[in-house]
């Protein structure tokens, strides 16, 4: 076989250093440019940030995506503002029972006016990201759902 | 086997099987969440299922790792290990970190990134835990006779990891951010120096079963985790492209993640490869079976099950879907289950001196728990690919498309009873073969 063991290893450690490099080039710079102006950073309120970390809390990821990431048994997060609208989540959230219209259960979190306005802040926000497009638009709407 | 200190590598297995039977569980009480029965709703919600479903797996397959890094280091480096007494420390502490973890995800005390859920006063134990690991295995190998590729790669792949797991640890409050260095470690880890942990364990097996030279298998290990970092590096982009992170990750991701399966390809090649060219036939067929199973299912669940929706036009619509937990399924199962059951069925015959491969149970262990796997793989992917059309194309409500689904969850659950009748057997298999004993001791098992 024509390929030596050494130039095998040279095409190991040469292009993981090659691509490695690149990859932290463009992390740095995404990091930099990017994500503070499509996030809208300067929107990062307190308010916002409290609400992170209940979100974080109570692993509501384990169950809802948001941005497309997270559990897939409950609906997509990033657009429920838009979505439901405030009083909707509100209602949500503040439920001492399991919120459950389609039948599938959500915990009961029974939050108080703080907690639920901190949460909400955090949900207006995400959905206020530029995001390329996603989620997609439906090519259809159907009658039997109310979204908008 | 060739060194007394290489028995330590049992009571990992012992632990790695363990944790994957209670991971199954936890499985199964999401699928019938799925169908409706959620009467354990008030003590494990879906999220608590989920956490402890997903860390389970990252657990025992980390176990499994470490067990069969004290078998090969050693034998490569013609050294016993440093210290068995602290292996056995390092075995307890990781046991117990893990069910501390465990046990708190269902008293609301986690963090709420998906696969690194561990709160991080915990993380900080899970470090000082690898570290010394790692001190271990490296005192070891740099104390020992010989340094090979092999155990290079197995160690790089392993010092890799723990590196990779520091920047999940840190706080961001843009939620951006969090996720983006989420990915260093979830994608690097399955798609980069995992592999180097995979291929290192899978040269060895190949030097043991084939008896084929090992500067020939050695140099094909450096080609293939050579693709896989040229590829999976910059790969990472296939997780940037709707989290707020800019257009550059839709061009150069696209590209580079769609050229990750190469990686599994030459892994496939790579395995028949030695196998057709070895000439001496190894007794252990069902380690065999094990191995070559590893390379084709992994390209079958992480290469072509990975490409299937990594373009950035595809994935718009399937991001976040069931159509990634059927990808998630196979690619975890024949990469990294299957490679530990690859291990643990070709060493447990020299750990203990018995020669139980010829039996059916062992073969029914393949057969049943891969066809299973196939069956949930088929049936997370029939169920995603009708949500992604009802609810991304058709604009239907989600949990409405979730009840039209819902009749693949019986699909689901009946593979599933499949796939654990297998793991059952194997299992079953490896309590036959008692503990690991001195009188196992030779010079060498490679075939002859
Ligand atoms: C055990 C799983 C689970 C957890 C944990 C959970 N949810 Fe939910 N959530 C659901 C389900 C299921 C629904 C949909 C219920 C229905 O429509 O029948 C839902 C609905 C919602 C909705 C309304 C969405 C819509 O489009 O109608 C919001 C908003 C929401 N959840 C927010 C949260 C937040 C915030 C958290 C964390 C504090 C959270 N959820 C935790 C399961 C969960
Ligand atoms: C053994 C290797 C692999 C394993 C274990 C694995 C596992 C996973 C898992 C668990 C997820 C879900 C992650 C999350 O949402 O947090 C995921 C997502 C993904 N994987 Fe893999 N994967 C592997 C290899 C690959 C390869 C080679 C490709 C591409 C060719 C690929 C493409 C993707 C894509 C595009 C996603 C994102 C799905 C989404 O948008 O929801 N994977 N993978
Ligand atoms: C045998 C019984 C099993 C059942 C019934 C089962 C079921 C499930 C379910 C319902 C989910 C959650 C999907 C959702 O969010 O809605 C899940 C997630 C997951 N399971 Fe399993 N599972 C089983 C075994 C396994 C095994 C053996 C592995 C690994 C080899 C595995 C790996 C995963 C992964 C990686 C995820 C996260 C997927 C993602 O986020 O994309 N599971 N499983
Ligand atoms: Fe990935």
């Amino acid at each position: 076989m024509m390929l030596s063991k050494k130039s095998a290893k040279v095409f190991f450690f040469g292009g993981t250093i090659v691509t490695f490099a690149m990859f932290l080039v463009m992390s740095f710079m995404t990091l930099t440019n990017e994500v503070p102006k499509r996030t809208h950073e300067e929107n990062l309120s307190a308010e916002v940030i409290a609400g992170k970390k209940i979100w974080e809390e109570n692993n509501c990821m384990g169950c809802h995506t948001i941005m497309g990431e997270g559990g897939y048994y409950a609906p997509e997060l990033t657009k429920v503002y838009d979505r439901r609208g405030e009083g909707f989540i509100k209602a949500v959230l503040q439920s001492p029972v399991p919120w459950q219209p389609r039948g599938r259960k959500m915990v009961a979190y029974n939050m108080n006016d703080t907690d639920a306005a901190n949460m909400i802040a955090f949900l207006k926000w995400v959905g206020e990201m530029d995001l390329n497009g996603f989620p997609p638009e439906p090519d259809y709407k159907s009658t039997k759902n109310n979204k908008k | 086997m060739k060194y007394k200190s290489q028995k330590i590598a049992y009571y990992f297995f012992a632990l790695a099987l363990l944790l994957l039977v209670l991971q199954i569980v936890y499985g199964f009480i999401m699928g019938f969440a799925r169908v409706g029965y959620d009467g354990l709703h008030e003590f494990i919600p879906f999220n608590t299922a989920r956490a402890v479903h997903t860390n389970l797996l990252v657990v025992w397959l980390l176990t499994g790792f470490m067990g069969a890094a004290y078998y090969i280091i050693p034998e490569e480096a013609e050294k016993e290990l440093v210290s068995v007494k602290l292996a056995y420390v390092q075995l307890i502490s990781l046991a117990l970190v893990g069910v501390t973890a465990i046990v708190g995800y269902h008293f609301n005390y986690w963090e709420g990134r998906k696969f690194l859920e561990i709160p991080r006063p915990l993380d900080y134990l899970v470090v000082v835990n690898v570290l010394l690991f790692l001190g271990l295995i490296l005192a070891t190998l740099f104390k020992g006779k010989k340094r090979t590729t092999t155990a290079m790669v197995l160690t790089m792949g392993l010092v890799f990891a723990a590196l990779l797991y520091l920047p999940g640890m840190i706080w961001f409050d843009n939620q951006t951010i969090d996720s983006f260095f989420r990915w260093w470690v979830v994608h690097l880890w399955v798609e980069g120096v995992w592999e180097l942990i995979l291929g290192g364990i899978l040269a060895f097996l190949l030097i043991k079963l084939t008896g084929v030279d090992r500067e020939v298998i050695e140099k094909w290990l450096y080609v293939i985790i050579g693709l896989t970092f040229i590829s999976g590096i910059i790969g990472t982009g296939h997780h940037y492209y709707f989290i707020g992170t800019g257009k550059i990750w839709i061009i150069l991701g696209g590209i580079f993640s769609a050229l990750e399966p190469f990686a599994f390809l030459a892994m496939v090649f790579f395995t028949i490869g030695m196998y057709r060219k070895g000439e001496k036939k190894h007794p252990n067929k069902i380690a065999l079976f094990w191995t070559v199973g590893t390379a084709v299912v992994s390209f079958l669940g992480a290469g072509m099950l990975g490409l299937a929706h990594t373009l950035p036009a595809v994935n718009r619509y399937t991001h976040g879907t069931l159509v990634t937990a059927m990808h998630g399924h196979l690619a975890f199962w024949g990469a990294y289950a299957m490679i530990v059951f690859a291990f643990i069925s070709y060493v447990m015959p020299n750990l203990t001196g018995r020669k139980l491969y010829e039996s059916r149970n062992g073969k029914l262990a393949f057969w049943l728990s891969n066809i299973g796997m196939f069956g949930m793989t088929a049936a997370f992917g029939v169920a995603g690919v009708a949500q992604v059309y009802l609810e991304r194309k058709m604009g239907l409500e989600f949990g409405d498309v979730q009840k039209d689904i819902q009749v693949h969850f019986y699909v689901l659950i009946a593979c599933a009873t499949m796939f654990l009748t297998g793991v059952t057997y194997f299992i079953i298999e490896f309590l036959k073969y008692g503990k690991p004993n001195d009188e196992a001791i030779v010079e060498d098992n490679t075939v002859e």
